[in-house]
């Protein structure tokens, strides 16, 4: 016979029973420190937007200037995912595939964008590009400009997005099993065909993922591309930028509107990764 | 017979045998020559420009830069607020992995995807929601004003917001790190009569230093060199609220290139540090960090 009160007190635990000590102290912790720092202030901003109820939200975002930035935001950060997407790919298997020297460093180098502070990729892509700057004053010749317009707005989100494509996919490229490759190439599959139908499907996960990331943080970055962007309203204004713009002119409304539509699209990319990553593991077995 | 031998595994009479899992070697020189070309361009150019217009009125100039008060104000401002904001994701990120790694309970999947939530938020957003509850037009604003307390455009705001964008840096190192560990050496060392704090210090932290080496590291990087969100709460008031990012954007705005630069080069300077150590515990001490895929 065992006692029900014993039977309830061990379902009613939250966690299972441990000889480790510290449970509360640090899970308590732990909640109590992402409430202040994290939830609570998002909530915040959530609450507040839901006071401007969708009809609001969607007058902010269909004022032109709004409409505009965010319409820029979305397209040029699309467009730099793709191109991290496609020479992120290059890179990786360059990096993982072949031996050559200085392979070292440069792998170490692709961390760059993540350690190097916005503000200073900000400035020095901008001196580059500028119309007297190394890159800048040759394509000036061509009467190419890319500082100060939209070019430059796509040059400083590839420069921020690289390393999470080169990053995600690497890992997988030196998981591939050299057995397929001989398989497929033993059964008469040119060295072009085995790579496009055998070794690259299973890197489309990863592939997807990294461009998923890279496009997410495209969307909300701000301090690589101010300097470079010329910030020109109606054509070279990204939404973050408007937030600030918004928040100087004492609009805290149309910030928080703003704000949210973008908070929006950063977690519909955070869910596509997840669906991805779950749709992989069923798949191929790996993320 | 032996001449066979010998020229067998390289080329026989002029033919090149390569394995079938190799790329021909023009496909191999063209896919380097872009790769290198690429990040050449995107990578290796701003870094270097950075020290080139740093340096371009040569080394007098450079220097003068850190003599104005308002570079130097920054430069500790910037150290002070790291000096808060890294120790206090540090001591969240080894209570959350404690909590999350040595023990089983519903919902943690959940926690650890809350804890990654300051990732996927702009900075300038990350910026904006402290002024939604401590801003004059805030939550907490009116009460905060007739009590004579400033965070919004002081310091106060710079560290809160600095914690919010480093806030998972030390904690996404741990967790799968103490995860992959578990727990047998410290239920040993528990049932050999340690107390919970020395079985903490002298089994857990021996086994995660590393790994926790490389979380505080890129916090750190992180904290000083946050602009999008600093920039918001900061009010940018010259020698009082403004860190290194936010001065050098003062600086360049004025023309002023060779000052924001000569600032700059102390951020790329810790930027490069940050790689070299963090290539060098990833070479050095690879199975004392997690196996696992590494994002940011």
């Amino acid at each position: 016979m065992t006692s029900p009160s014993l039977v309830g007190k061990n379902a009613r635990r939250f966690t299972a029973p441990s000889v480790i000590p510290g449970f509360g102290l640090t899970f308590g912790y732990t909640l109590i420190y992402l409430g202040v720092i994290v939830l609570f202030p998002l909530a915040t901003l959530i609450w507040q937007s839901s006071g401007l109820g969708l009809s609001g939200l969607y007058a902010i975002a269909s004022e032109p200037r709004v409409a505009a930035s965010l319409r820029t935001t979305f397209f040029i950060s699309f467009a730099a995912a793709v191109v991290d997407l496609f020479f992120g790919l290059i890179v990786a298997w360059v990096l993982t595939r072949y031996d050559f020297p200085g392979r070292r460093l440069l792998d170490a180098f692709v961390d760059l964008p993540f350690a190097l502070p916005t503000a200073v990729a900000g400035i020095s892509l901008a001196a580059l590009y500028s119309p007297n700057g190394w890159f800048g004053a040759p394509l000036a010749d061509y009467d190419i400009k890319i500082a100060f317009t939209r070019w430059g707005i796509l040059v400083a989100l590839i420069f921020i997005g690289l390393p999470f494509v080169v990053r995600t996919v690497q890992p997988i490229i030196s998981e591939l099993e050299v057995e397929l490759e001989e398989a497929s190439a033993t059964l008469g599959a040119g060295r072009l065909q085995t790579v496009i139908r055998v070794m690259l499907p299973p890197l489309a996960p990863a592939l997807l993922t990294g461009f998923a990331l890279a496009f997410a943080r495209a969307i909300g970055e701000y301090g690589s591309v101010i300097f470079i962007a010329g910030n020109i309203a109606y054509v070279s204004e990204i939404a973050p930028l408007l937030i600030v713009v918004k928040l100087e002119q004492y609009d805290v409304p149309g910030a928080t509107g703003i704000a949210t539509i973008m908070l929006a699209i950063s977690f519909a990319a955070l869910l596509l990764i997840n669906l991805v990553q779950a749709w992989s593991r069923r798949r191929f077995g790996h993320v | 017979m032996s001449e066979i031998a010998v020229t067998s595994s390289g080329s026989r009479r002029g033919v090149n045998f390569r394995p079938v899992t190799q790329d021909s070697s023009f496909a191999r020189y063209a896919l380097i020559a872009t790769a290198v070309l690429f990040l050449a361009i995107f990578l290796l150019a701003p870094l270097a420009i950075v020290f080139v217009e740093a340096f371009s009125k040569g080394i007098g100039p450079f220097l003068t830069a850190f003599d104005d008060p308002d570079a130097r104000a920054a430069i500790r401002l910037t150290l002070l607020v790291a000096a808060i904001a890294v120790p206090a994701n540090l001591v969240f990120g080894l209570a959350a992995s404690w909590s999350i790694a040595k023990f089983s309970f519903p919902g943690k999947s959940v926690l650890i995807t809350l804890i990654d939530l300051p990732f996927s938020v702009s900075p300038v957003v990350a910026g904006l929601v402290y002024v939604l509850v401590f801003g004059g037009q805030g939550l907490f604003g009116p009460w905060l004003a007739a009590h004579g307390v400033q965070i919004i455009f002081a310091v106060p705001g710079i560290v809160l917001a600095t914690i919010f964008v480093t806030f998972p840096f030390v904690a996404r190192e741990l967790i799968p790190l103490m995860e992959e560990q578990g727990k047998i050496e410290e239920e040993a060392a528990l049932t050999l009569g340690a107390s919970g704090f020395k079985t903490f210090l002298t089994v857990t932290l021996p086994n995660i230093k590393w790994g926790l080496l490389y979380g505080v590291l890129l916090c750190n990087a992180r904290a000083m060199g946050e602009f999008g969100a600093v920039s918001v709460v900061s009010g940018h008031i010259r020698g009082l609220t403004n860190t290194i990012p936010l001065q050098v954007e003062i600086l360049y705005n004025e023309y002023n290139n060779v000052a924001a630069f000569a600032l700059a080069v102390l951020l790329a300077g810790l930027a490069l540090v940050t790689l070299g150590l963090k290539t060098f515990l990833e070479w050095r001490h690879a199975d004392a960090l997690s196996g696992r895929a590494r994002r940011h």
